[in-house]
């Protein structure tokens, strides 16, 4: 992957951090220097850098260093800590109304952001979760913008309106209303034209809708590439339009998306889907913590360490040691250690940092990332159904209880089988790496390896 | 070619170039002076004033790295040339970064041989918007343009384009959607060569540059166009997206890796975004910019002025909000 990593260059600063017991004002202060050259590098704006550098630098001045970090693990973990309470603390999901009441979501943003496709992909996600979705064709201004979203609409299987380029967006708006009252459709997905955030008749075009109709939600689509200029564009079609939500697209690429970070911290609002890909499918929803990760550009395995010890305490980590080595390790924790690898800036980037380790049973070269991804989805959804019971005692799981698991995940038996073997695969193997690691340092080194491919 | 600017769109836009464009026709000098200079604001050179000169090229996408080396250039000049006063260091500035981004003297050859030019970039920075552009002048120049819809894969793509070659009034050479691009630009260019056409434009689908495949894909048509064309003068333009950040970096690198590329198309400069991250990679990667695109009508597309964009990059906000 193409991150120059943040991390590397703090590890450098930090070098100098190392072994003194407080955060001293001139050690923060350098450090923090280089997080401004590297946020700055990620497209964060310079403004909203400079903002976060002030507060950051703040709070970690005078700091006492948690007795099992370094003073340079201490920044990290504040810096880390604090962009990702700026990216918003949890995933928000978009609120849709009960019933057959439509909730009408438009799409606004520049040209080229990816609305339409981005439209389309919202609505197979809705109707996936059995709702009835329209995708409704108002930009009348790009060729072939109208035929673009009637293909893709076709592609994930729902209803389409258009009206051509001859009526005003507001007046199509308003006749796809009606139509989607006569088929019963519920989730009404406005496409609009893309557009300059200083263009004021095209931006009046859309305050008009939102003023003749009650739009539930005003999606604002934005170029996860986006650069400095991401505030100026958030911040005018926040003012203009009181946006409710925002959609990053292309994070398929290898930008560090800054512009994530700006715009969550200039709109406030929640930043809810992400487009990854040119499929139909490839919409998922927003981790605010692996998108703090991610601007920062965590690429080693240094700095892995360091977060795996910095999320720990030691307390829990020496209980959690004790679990895996008598192999009391449950369903909780094995939820928990999913949860943390999360927050360790996901499971792509773990694998990345993983091939220097050498971890002798796991190939690497074969793990797919994105499969693991989902995989790990599916476990969560697996453990989720299960009762509190079932979690803390794994061996009560039988055939039936299984199979009730299986209908509530919305997954097969086989699968719920599968995730259960290794399940205890890994907690065998956690047990035997725990014995390897544990003559080191005590503490030091809890990483849920057990999700292979 | 017809350099001017007709403003025969019904929509007014505020952004600098659009105004800077119109300003162009009448007095090409007027505007430095109608720049919001954040360097009137000092009085002397000091840190103070080289912070301020930093946060702009910082704010218009220069990137961290060009910044620095700019700025590291700056102060060597100052000193070496005894500079006391702030306008003067601007224009220092502004020089080199002009120079920087100076427009080789071949760089529209292409329009005056047999040509083909391949145009590619990551998705919706503006390719075929541009084409239609580009076909759109160099049909009014007299010349005999093919334009070949080689991306099949984008849902409305090959209709989008059609829409621009006949607003353009060009020939355009298609398939079905779905089909494979390579053998859309072999028919191409057989039917270039046959007509004797001058310049072949060839829209591509737009593809992220870190997708192997997709990359693999752009390498086999440009080996077709030799094949088929070795005579033809070739021309690559990368079209990059104004608003982009650093990332357009990577992706003018990674094109490079599949494409020898002649030239950047820079879109969507009639917003407020400054296209900076063209300096950075002028200095990097030597590539000239060639266009910039400042809006959606046909007669939106410029050749590149390296002064008028440098000038843009330290305009202050209110030279943008009218
Ligand atoms: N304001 C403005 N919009 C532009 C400019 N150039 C292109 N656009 C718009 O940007 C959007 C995307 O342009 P396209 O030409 O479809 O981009 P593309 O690179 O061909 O897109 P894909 O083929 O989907 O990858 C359209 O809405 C264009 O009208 C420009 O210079 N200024
Ligand atoms: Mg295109």
């Amino acid at each position: 992957m193409a991150f120059e990593g943040l991390s590397a260059k703090l590890q450098n600063v930090f070098k100098n951090l190392r072994g003194k017991g407080r955060l001293s004002e001139s050690d923060v202060k350098a450090a923090m220097k280089e997080v401004k050259m590297a946020l700055l590098e990620a497209d964060v704006s310079f403004k909203v850098v400079k903002s976060f550098i002030n507060d950051v630098t703040e709070r970690a001045v005078g700091q006492d260093v948690l007795n099992s970090l370094t003073p340079g693990q201490m920044v990290i973990k504040i810096v880390n800590e604090e962009l990702t309470k700026l990216m918003g603390d949890e995933t928000v999901e978009i609120e849709l109304k009960s019933g057959n009441e439509p909730t009408i979501i438009m799409m606004c943003g520049l040209q080229g952001a990816g609305k339409t496709t981005m439209a389309a992909k919202l609505a197979g996600k809705f109707k996936s979760k059995g709702r009835k979705p329209l995708l409704v064709a108002c930009d009348i201004y790009r060729p072939a913008a109208i035929e673009q979203l009637r293909i893709n609409a076709e592609k994930v299987g729902v209803d389409f309106f258009q009206m051509g380029t001859g009526h005003a967006p507001v007046d199509i708006v308003k006749a796809a209303l009606n139509h989607a009252k006569a088929e019963n459709e519920n989730v009404v997905i406005i496409d609009t034209a893309g557009r300059l955030h200083i263009d004021e008749e095209m931006m009046q075009e859309l305050i008009t809708i939102k003023e003749e109709i009650k739009v539930d939600h005003t999606l604002l689509t934005v170029d996860s590439m986006t650069g400095q200029d991401a505030v100026n564009v958030a911040e005018a079609f926040n003012s203009k339009l009181e946006i409710t939500g925002v959609i990053l697209t292309k994070l398929d690429g290898d930008t560090r998306g800054g512009a994530a970070l700006s715009i969550k911290f200039v709109t406030g609002k929640p930043i809810l889907y992400i487009g990854t890909g040119e499929k139909m499918g490839d919409v998922e929803q927003f981790y605010p913590d692996r998108m703090a990760s991610r601007i920062l550009g965590m690429g080693d395995i240094l700095t892995l360490i360091d977060k795996a010890e910095a999320q720990y305490n030691e307390e829990k980590s020496k209980e959690l040691e004790k679990k895996i080595r008598k192999a009391e390790f449950d369903f909780n924790d094995y939820l928990e250690q999913i949860e943390n690898m999360r927050n360790m800036g996901g499971l792509s980037q773990i694998m990345e940092m993983l091939p220097g380790m050498g971890m002798g049973n796991v190939n690497l070269n074969d793990f797919d990332a994105d499969q693991g991804e989902k995989g790990l989805k599916m476990v969560e959804s697996i453990i989720h159904s299960m009762t509190a019971k079932e979690r803390a005692n794994p061996d009560l799981l039988n055939p039936s209880r299984k199979n009730r698991i299986a209908k509530g995940a919305g997954v097969d038996i086989a699968d719920v089988n599968r995730m259960v073997k290794q399940f205890y695969e890994s907690r065998k193997m956690m047990k035997q790496m725990s014995g390897m690691f544990s003559g080191k340092k005590k503490g030091k080194f809890k990483l849920p390896f057990g999700f292979g491919g | 070619m017809s350099e001017e600017i007709e403003n025969s769109g019904k929509k007014e836009k505020k952004g600098f170039f659009s105004r800077l464009a119109a300003g162009l026709a009448k007095t090409r000098h007027s505007i430095s002076s109608g720049l919001s200079s954040i360097f009137s604001a000092f009085s002397q050179i000091d840190d103070d004033f080289y912070e301020e000169l930093e946060e702009t090229l910082i704010m218009a996408d220069i990137g961290v790295n060009a910044t620095m080396e700019i700025m590291d250039n700056l102060r060597e000049k100052v000193k070496e040339n005894h500079i006391k006063n702030p306008e003067e260091c601007k224009q220092l500035l502004i020089d080199s970064i002009c120079e920087q981004m100076s427009v080789p003297e071949d760089a529209y050859e292409f329009e005056n041989k047999p040509s083909v030019v391949m145009v590619i970039g990551v998705n919706g920075v503006g390719k075929t918007t541009s084409i239609g552009k580009l076909a759109g002048q160099l049909k009014n120049s007299g010349k005999r343009v093919i334009v070949a819809a080689a991306d099949t894969f984008r849902a409305g793509a090959i209709d989008q384009l059609a829409t621009w070659t006949e607003r353009a009034g060009v020939e355009l050479i298609s398939q079905s959607e779905g089909s494979d691009p390579a053998a859309v630009v072999f028919d191409a260019v057989n039917a270039a060569k046959s007509r004797k056409a001058d310049v072949l434009l060839c829209d591509t689908a737009g593809r992220l540059h870190n997708k192997k495949n997709l990359m693999e894909e752009l390498r086999k048509i440009n080996k077709i166009v030799d094949r088929e064309y070795p005579d033809a003068y070739r021309e690559t333009l990368v079209v990059l997206d104004g608003t982009t950040g650093q990332n357009a970096l990577a992706q003018a690198k990674q094109f490079g890796e599949v494409a020898d590329i002649t030239g950047i198309i820079i879109t969507k400069l009639d917003g407020t975004a400054k296209g900076g991250i063209a300096v950075a990679i002028s200095k990097e990667l030597s590539i000239p910019v060639k266009y910039i695109g400042v809006g959606e009508h046909i007669d939106d597309l410029q050749k590149f002025d390296p002064r008028s964009f440098t000038e843009a990059l330290f305009a202050g906000e209110e030279d943008n909000q009218k």
